[in-house]
Parts: structure tokens; sequence; C-alpha cells
């Protein structure tokens, strides 16, 4: 269980967010500037909230009254950048394997191969990033987080980089794949159509959560323009 | 009207770049062409190349390795934590470029000369800088970490942070992440700035006479010797130059080849 209640004042953005993610997958949306960016970099631990505590299973992330901050590499997230930020000096292979440095290469070789297999990528093991398309990005840096057993999953925009037809072809694995995990998943997005995503919706504006609960508990019952206009769209 | 003016700028263009072009390549000529062969071999027999080629590759890979190790970690720095201090920072490594190297070699022996602020110390406990091959090694260090560090800091700027941040959420150290990330994607950079940086050390000269002096095989380093060369034999300090000359076009070629330009594993340039 991901338990985030943090506030950070950034420039213009006064962020106040309190949020709790079980096995499920969050949908935070929200117009640019609203603070999706900012809840990201501070759940990833690049950037630190002024105040409030964030906790992982129970572990303490982040706790501003204790002092406790722990590195990034130390908090167990799945990070899904916007451009997928595969590394692009590594082959596939070597992209997958990097997060599994502690394993010895006969393990690290065969959990990174699982991984590749599962999401469908494992013939591209060779190739470089600039030799994939975009979705064959998306789940070789998918297999790259999932290799390392995250405790939870934070997706940034997982599809605007991608044409509508793969798009539309990887939202309903990544769905699938979602309901296998049962990873908590925070994911960003202002795109509607990543609503069928998640167990539950999250809209962000002003630095706040004007409202949450399923696609269909917004529908009707929208506070804000943003919101009437996001469920609209969702279909 | 128009077309006279665009045919006119176009013109001053050409009669630009031929001018510079050919004030810039004339010299170069000159050294090649008003020497014969045998001049040439000649002036390659002279006592003060051998122990001046060899003074000048080993005091340069030690000033180079010096600027690259410390400049690496300056720059990356100054590029990932931007702030005051990283201002300061960035300010002090570009000083040296605008410093006159004369000026340079006064300031670096009234640092680490015997009486120097920090040479009277150094003194005390038995070290002696001034007119030594490690001072030829600062003063190289000195003239030439502005040209390493610069291109570091602008390779470094242009990582993107999301290559840095995935790294750190799949368990590497920072550190690991400057070793694995960051170095070999700003490799390019990096070695253009350590060419560039490598270049200017083999051709300082003022900073070097003032503070590490003119003794054959201790402190006389290829420019040194040309100008050493220069009083007694021109044909002597012409072959010499031509050897720097040699050396400059091979970095030059390097730098063409493993410019910033180059392409990385898989991407488009390897594939064509």
């Amino acid at each position: 269980m991901l338990e985030i209640g943090v506030a950070r004042k950034l420039g213009p953005l006064d962020l106040r967010i309190d949020l709790s993610l079980n096995r499920e997958a969050v949908l935070v949306a929200g117009p640019n500037g609203a603070g999706k960016s900012t809840l990201l970099r501070i759940l990833l631990g690049v950037v630190s909230p002024d105040a409030g505590r964030i906790t992982l299973d129970q572990r303490v992330l982040f706790d501003a009254e204790k002092g406790i901050d722990v590195a990034t590499e130390e908090r167990e997230l799945g990070y899904l950048p916007q451009d997928y930020a595969l590394f692009p000096h590594l082959d596939v292979m070597g992209n997958v394997t990097f997060g599994l440095a502690r394993l010895k290469r006969v393990e690290r070789l065969r959990r990174a191969g699982e991984w590749l297999e599962r999401l469908g990528v494992a013939q591209f093991a060779r190739r470089f990033p600039a030799e994939l398309s975009g979705g064959e990005r998306q789940r070789v840096a998918l297999a790259r987080s999932l290799a390392r057993n995250p405790r939870a999953l934070l997706l940034d925009e997982p599809f605007a980089s991608l044409d509508p037809v793969a798009r539309r072809e990887l939202r309903a694995s990544l769905r699938g794949w979602l309901r296998e995990w049962r990873l908590p998943a925070l994911i960003v997005s202002h795109d509607p159509a990543d609503a069928v995503l998640a167990d539950r919706i999250a809209v962000v504006e002003r630095g706040r959560i004007v409202q949450q609960g399923t696609i269909d508990q917004l529908r009707g019952t929208a506070v804000s323009s943003f919101v009437a206009g996001f469920t609209d769209e969702s279909g | 009207m128009k077309r006279l003016a665009a045919s006119s700028w176009h013109a001053a263009q050409l009669a630009g770049s031929a001018l510079l072009g050919l004030f810039l390549l004339i010299p170069i000529v000159a050294l090649v062409a008003t020497l014969s062969w045998d001049d040439f071999l000649g002036g390659l027999r002279n006592p003060l190349l051998v122990p001046a080629l060899r003074l000048s590759l080993v005091t340069t890979a030690s000033s180079l390795a010096l600027v690259v190790v410390l400049g690496s970690l300056l720059a990356w720095r100054v590029a990932r934590n931007p702030g005051r201090v990283s201002r300061w920072l960035e300010a002090v490594a570009q000083l040296p470029a605008v410093i006159p190297p004369a000026v340079a070699g006064v300031g670096l022996l009234l640092a680490f000369g015997r009486r120097g602020l920090l040479g009277a110390w150094l003194d005390r406990h038995g070290i002696a800088l001034a007119f030594t091959t490690p001072a030829v090694v600062l003063a190289e260090a000195f003239v030439s970490a502005p040209f390493f560090v610069q291109a570091a800091i602008a390779a470094f700027r242009h990582l993107d942070e999301n290559l840095l941040v995935v790294s750190r959420t799949l368990g590497a150290s920072p550190f690991r992440t400057f070793v694995r990330v960051g170095l070999p994607l700003a490799a390019p950079g990096l070695v253009a700035g350590a060419a560039m940086s490598w270049a200017r050390a083999v051709g300082e000269f003022g900073a070097t006479l003032l503070f590490a002096g003119n003794l054959t095989g201790r402190t006389q380093t290829m420019p040194l010797a040309v100008y050493t060369a220069m009083e007694s034999d021109l044909r002597a300090a012409q072959a010499l130059s031509l050897i720097l000359v040699a050396i400059a076009f091979a970095l030059l070629f390097v730098l063409r080849r493993v410019g910033p330009g180059v392409a990385l594993p898989g991407t488009e340039a390897r594939r064509a």
C-alpha cells in the first residue's frame, strides 16, 4: 500500500496531496501545471516535500518530522517516464539487466529474459533502443522496471509518445498487465482515454485533489469544468 | 536593388572566408614549404627533440589525467546542481582561459614558488615545485583545464534528466549513475573537450617558461624547445614545429571523427 500525505511549495504551485493506493491503479489527471509531475518527482525522491509523510507497504520513504528521506535507489519504485528513458548506449538486454546488478550474471540474464518474454519483446534483446518502435520501447521499459520486483509502479503519460494505433493496442495490454500484477500503480495522464487503465481517478487542480472516484462516480458529479470535460471524453 | 544587395552580401562572405582561410593556412604552408626533406631529417636529429618530445608527452598526459578526473567531478557538480556555488565554480574554472599565460605563470610562481602563498608551506615540508617537472604539469593543467571543464559541463547539461532518475530507480547509486549513464552518454563531448584541453597543454609556453623554466630534459617541453632552437638553428626549430603541427592535425582528425555529433550505438548514424 502506498500512502501519500505531502505538501510542497514550488514557485506559484502550492501542492498538498493526500492519496492512498492499495493494490490498485490510480490515474492522477489534471490540467498542465496542476502539480502532477511534481507529485511524481516527490514520490521518486527527486524533490523533497516541505512537510508530510510517504509510506510504501508500511515502510517510511519520507517523513519530514522525523527527518527521513529515503534515497531514490532504495525506494523500490518502478518508474516509466513519458519517453521511457531507455539507456541509448545499452542494448535491450543491457537496459533490463541494468537494475539487476546485485544478482549473479546467470540469474540476471535469466530474470531479464523472462520479463522480456512476458512482455513480448524477447526477440529484440540485442537491439538498441533507437532500433525499436515506440510500443516496443515501452514494453522494454516496463520489463526493465518490473524485473526488479518494485513495490509500486509510477507511470508518467505512458502513451503520450505513441501513435494512435500503438496507443490503443498498448493501452489494452497495459490494462491487462496492471490487473495481473496488482501493484499499487500511479498513472499520471491528461488523456481521458487512459481512464480505462485505472480502478480510480484522482483529479488534481492547482495542487489539490479536487475529486476522486471511479470514472462512473465522477461522471455526473463533476466539481469542475476539467473533471466534466475529462469524464465526457473518457468515453 | 535587392538582388544587387544579395549578390554583394554573397561576395563579401566569399571574400571574407577566402581572406581568413588563407591567413590561417599560409603560416602552416610556409612551415612545410620552406623546409627541404634533408633539413627536416637534420632537424629531427637535433638533441633537443627527443627529451622535449618525451617530456611533452609525459607532462601533457599527466596534466590531462588531472584535468579529466577533477574536471569531470567539477563539471558534474556544476551541471547537475545548479545554484550559486555552481555558478561560482563555473566562473572560477573559466578564469584561466581569459588570463594571459605569462600572468598565469607569475601567479603560479607566487602561489607555489618557494616563497609563495602555498609554496612556503610546501617548502617547509620538503616539497619544492617551481622549476621542476611537476611544475610543468601544473602549468599545463592550469591553462588547459577550462577547455575540458566547459565541454564537460555542456555535455553533462545535455543529458536527459529522466535517464538519470530512471537509473536511480533501478537501484544505481548517484556514483554508479555517473559512471554507467552520465559518463558514457556524455563521452563524445568529454572526448572532444579532452582533445581540446590536451592541444592547449601541448602548446603551452608562457606559464611553463615562467613557473617551470626551460631546462632540457626537466622542464623544456616542445614549444620551449622550438623557442630555444630558434636562437641557434631555424631549420631545427622548423622541424620541431612540424612535429607539433602533425600532432595538431592528428588531433583535429580525431576531433572530427569523435566530435559531439558522434552517434551512439544503434542510432541513425550507426545504421546508415
